[in-house]
């Protein structure tokens, strides 16, 4: 994350850095087209979810999307690493997600670019007492991890481009195995469901709003 | 691969569902307006930005999403078979009784109920598009099995991993929004089998092997076309 203002903050008080708001035209037009699909995108069988033909999220604005939850993943894990007291297995796993979601932040960050967009950098964030213990931290990184399998699982059908589709598959693969490795810290299944439930857009950014301040 | 497998995964042509436009499908159509320039400079920065291991991810998005034969109904037997594969094998994991370890036991009966799971589904797919089935492969585990748990271990660890490679190798040449769904939320579910069984086998994240580890190529995980996951498959089917 060395190309976001984020990775020089020392604390979360200065995450809190003028930027994007809810009312940002990402998250409108994100909140627009989970508006359309509707809630329904749920189980393998989604027969008609999708059906919209009328729909359209641009590309750019899906990718987006899935960048304002790595910036949410990538910040909430260095700031793990520097305030939740984190050692051992748990640590490295750590390091390792922080490490892959910071990779995942500066590509997407890139597309968005490359795509006449302009990414999102300055999300302003508040993990609350996520980082007072380990078990809440390891809580907490459960959430965004299946949160994050479920939006690009429900988002990846409106990508029109067939290559940021594959390259979204590339990480959606490894949000999934970040998740399974969280559960299985906390002695939770690893896979909750045999088919990972799909979010809309405005499910996801319902779920993570009370971290973006 | 057997005459089996060669006969459920290659296209037959009286399916007169497989490769058949699919009509209603806004994927095609999207498919159809993508290609503008900067999309196009988009994609390759993405797909080059992912390669920054040993082998460019360019060549990877060229190649390792080579479409199998027979547009979705193809994809879908492919991963039909696959998940019979699979199945088969925690079958006869679970029936053999060599695991004695009880983390790894209820792990294995997890994955084992979820890749009946995933027959199921797949199965219902088949018949939705109307194709003809792919027969279940005749597999033969033995060398694994009689080998005791470590190697059981190791070989749920790289069959998992195989899998998640499989479907991500397809995922994007999938037309049909419906269908491309159902392989998102299985593909995501391999990852998680993997991850763990990797983890539980000592692997590691990264051990240069695509195969092996948690998170076997970082940041961005890494497909596999057909041909390549068949060849792993092929010395556990019976000819």
């Amino acid at each position: 994350m060395q190309s976001t203002s984020l990775n020089k903050t020392p604390d979360l008080a200065a995450v809190h850095v003028a930027g994007l708001t809810r009312s940002s035209f990402i998250l409108r037009g994100a909140l627009a087209a989970g508006a359309v699909y509707g809630a329904s995108a749920v189980g393998p069988f989604v027969r008609g979810a999708f059906a919209q033909e009328d729909l359209t999220a641009p590309d750019v604005e899906v990718v987006n999307f899935a960048l304002t939850l790595e910036i949410l993943e990538a910040t909430f894990y260095e700031e793990a690493l520097k305030r939740a007291g984190l050692s051992g297995d748990v640590r490295t796993l750590t390091e390792e997600i922080a490490s892959n979601e910071n990779e995942h932040v500066s590509v997407l960050t890139r597309t968005v670019t490359d795509l006449g967009g302009k990414p999102v950098d300055n999300l302003k964030l508040d993990f609350g007492d996520a980082f007072s213990s380990e078990s809440s931290y390891l809580d907490l990184a459960q959430t965004f991890e299946d949160t994050g399998v479920s939006a690009y699982n429900g988002a990846a059908p409106l990508i029109q481009d067939p290559a940021i589709l594959s390259a979204a598959g590339t990480i959606v693969q490894v949000e999934g195995r970040h998740a399974a490795l969280i559960r299985a810290q906390r002695g939770e299944d690893i896979a909750p469901s045999p088919f990972d439930e799909t979010m809309t857009m405005a499910q996801v950014l319902d779920a993570v709003d009370p971290f973006i301040v | 691969m057997g005459e089996i497998e060669v006969s459920a995964l290659k296209p037959s042509g009286h399916d007169s569902a497989a490769g058949r436009p699919a009509e209603g499908s806004s994927r095609r159509r999207f498919l159809k307006l993508a290609g503008g320039a900067g999309a196009a400079t988009a994609s390759a920065t993405l797909v080059a930005a992912c390669g920054s291991g040993a082998e460019p991810m360019t060549e990877v998005g060229a190649e390792q999403r080579q479409p199998v034969p027979g547009g979705d109904a193809g994809i879908v037997k492919y991963a039909l078979t696959l998940e019979f594969f699979e199945e088969d094998f925690y079958e006869q994991v679970l029936d053999s009784g060599q695991i004695s370890d009880g983390e790894l036991l209820s792990l294995t009966e997890l994955v084992y109920d979820n890749e009946k799971k995933h027959v199921e589904t797949l199965s219902q797919l088949v018949e939705e598009l109307a194709v003809t089935p792919p027969q279940r492969p005749k597999t033969d585990f033995d060398s694994v099995i009689d080998a005791g748990e470590r190697k059981i271990l190791e070989t749920s660890a790289i069959f998992e991993n195989l899998g998640a490679a499989a479907y991500l190798g397809q995922g994007a040449n999938i037309q049909d929004p419906d269908i491309l769904v159902a392989a998102l939320e299985i593909h995501s579910v391999e990852a998680r089998h993997a991850a763990r069984f990797n983890e539980l086998a000592g692997f590691g994240f990264l051990t240069g092997d695509d195969l092996r580890g948690s998170v076997p190529n970082g940041a961005f995980a890494k497909p596999m076309t057909m041909d390549q996951v068949l060849e792993r498959v092929q010395p556990f089917v019976k000819t």
